[in-house]
């Protein structure tokens, strides 16, 4: 499988996540810049965090109109897989490629900390072979709070399209685990063809031992169930 | 013909704003202790070249519903004015 991560303006965990992939799981990875129109025969396409545009208007708005965005789209529409990290979440938001929207934290300041996750659906491919209770990953964002109209969040619940929330160390989903306001504890979501994931932690921050926390390799590696 | 749009893109009422909360809690520590509520958003002006104020106002309402705003989490209004 190719894994494809795209280089906006800003971008600023692009080498983090092709470290990743390339070192921590052995796997083919090219960068793609935003001005392409070519996704150079990637199966996988990963949006990575950073500040895309200077987050100016909203987080993720403008990058959604990147040139690289219509191939993208399209092939998300076909069903090929795409992944938003953190600012790459902001984008497919953005882009209406998963439901919802990401609102400033409730507290009103950047957040920089490990939190741990809870994987909730179990038909997807990222998160339905996890089965720990907790996860501890990292979050850097200012606006990670996740926020859906009620009939959006009900299809969400009802169609198994929540792939993480927010617990504390022992897996408990509580508010006080909540480090952002996210509407019940949402830290990612996936599209209704299940084909498009969006979180706002960082699994490629806790992917190698040096890091000291490898929780996050456990996450990624599922992306290798796909088989090209 | 040239046209100038005034466009606000506001929070929706449902939504918490915590900018907002932040500034009143400001406000209340100037002293100025009867403001209810604070909501902030934006104001853009853009200036652009259209044949008719329809064909100004159809390109407004497509960069407002496109770009400027997100329609989740946010809902504009504008004037628009030859200049």
């Amino acid at each position: 499988m190719k894994f494809g991560v795209v280089v906006f303006p800003g971008s600023n965990c692009d080498d983090d996540t092709v470290y990743t992939l390339r070192v921590n799981l052995g796997q083919e990875v090219v960068k793609l810049w935003h001005k392409d129109h070519d996704l150079q025969g990637c199966d996988f396409v990963i949006l990575p965090g950073g500040f895309s545009y200077g987050d100016y208007l909203r987080t993720g708005a403008i990058a959604r109109f990147s040139p690289i965005m219509n191939e993208v789209i399209a092939h998300a529409n076909r069903g090929g897989y795409v992944m938003g990290i953190c600012n790459g979440f902001q984008i497919v938001a953005e882009a209406g490629l998963v439901p919802g929207v990401l609102l400033r934290n409730s507290s009103q300041r950047y957040i920089c900390r490990n939190i741990y996750l809870n994987p909730q659906s179990k038909s997807t491919i990222l998160t339905g072979g996890l089965d720990r209770s907790a996860y501890k990953i990292p979050i850097a964002h200012g606006d990670g709070r996740y926020f859906a109209d009620e009939d959006t969040l009900k299809s969400l619940n009802d169609n198994d399209q929540v792939l993480f929330r927010y617990c504390d160390e022992n897996g408990l989903i509580t508010e006080a685990a909540n480090p952002n306001g996210s509407l019940e504890n949402i830290a990612g979501v996936t599209n209704a063809g299940k084909n498009v994931f969006g979180m706002m932690p960082h699994p490629e921050r806790a992917s190698d031992p040096a890091l000291g926390n490898a929780d996050g390799r456990f996450i990624l590696e599922q992306l290798l169930a796909v088989t090209a | 013909m040239k046209f100038i749009a005034e466009i606000n893109v506001m929070p929706q009422k449902e939504i918490l704003d915590p900018q907002g909360k932040a500034v009143k809690l400001g406000l209340h520590n100037l002293g100025i202790d009867d403001v209810s509520d604070v909501r902030i958003g934006k104001h853009i002006t853009m200036a652009l070249d259209a044949d008719s104020e329809a064909d100004a106002q159809q390109r407004v309402e497509t960069a407002c519903s496109k770009l400027l705003a997100n329609m989740i989490m946010e809902d504009y209004t504008y004037t628009l004015k030859e200049g």
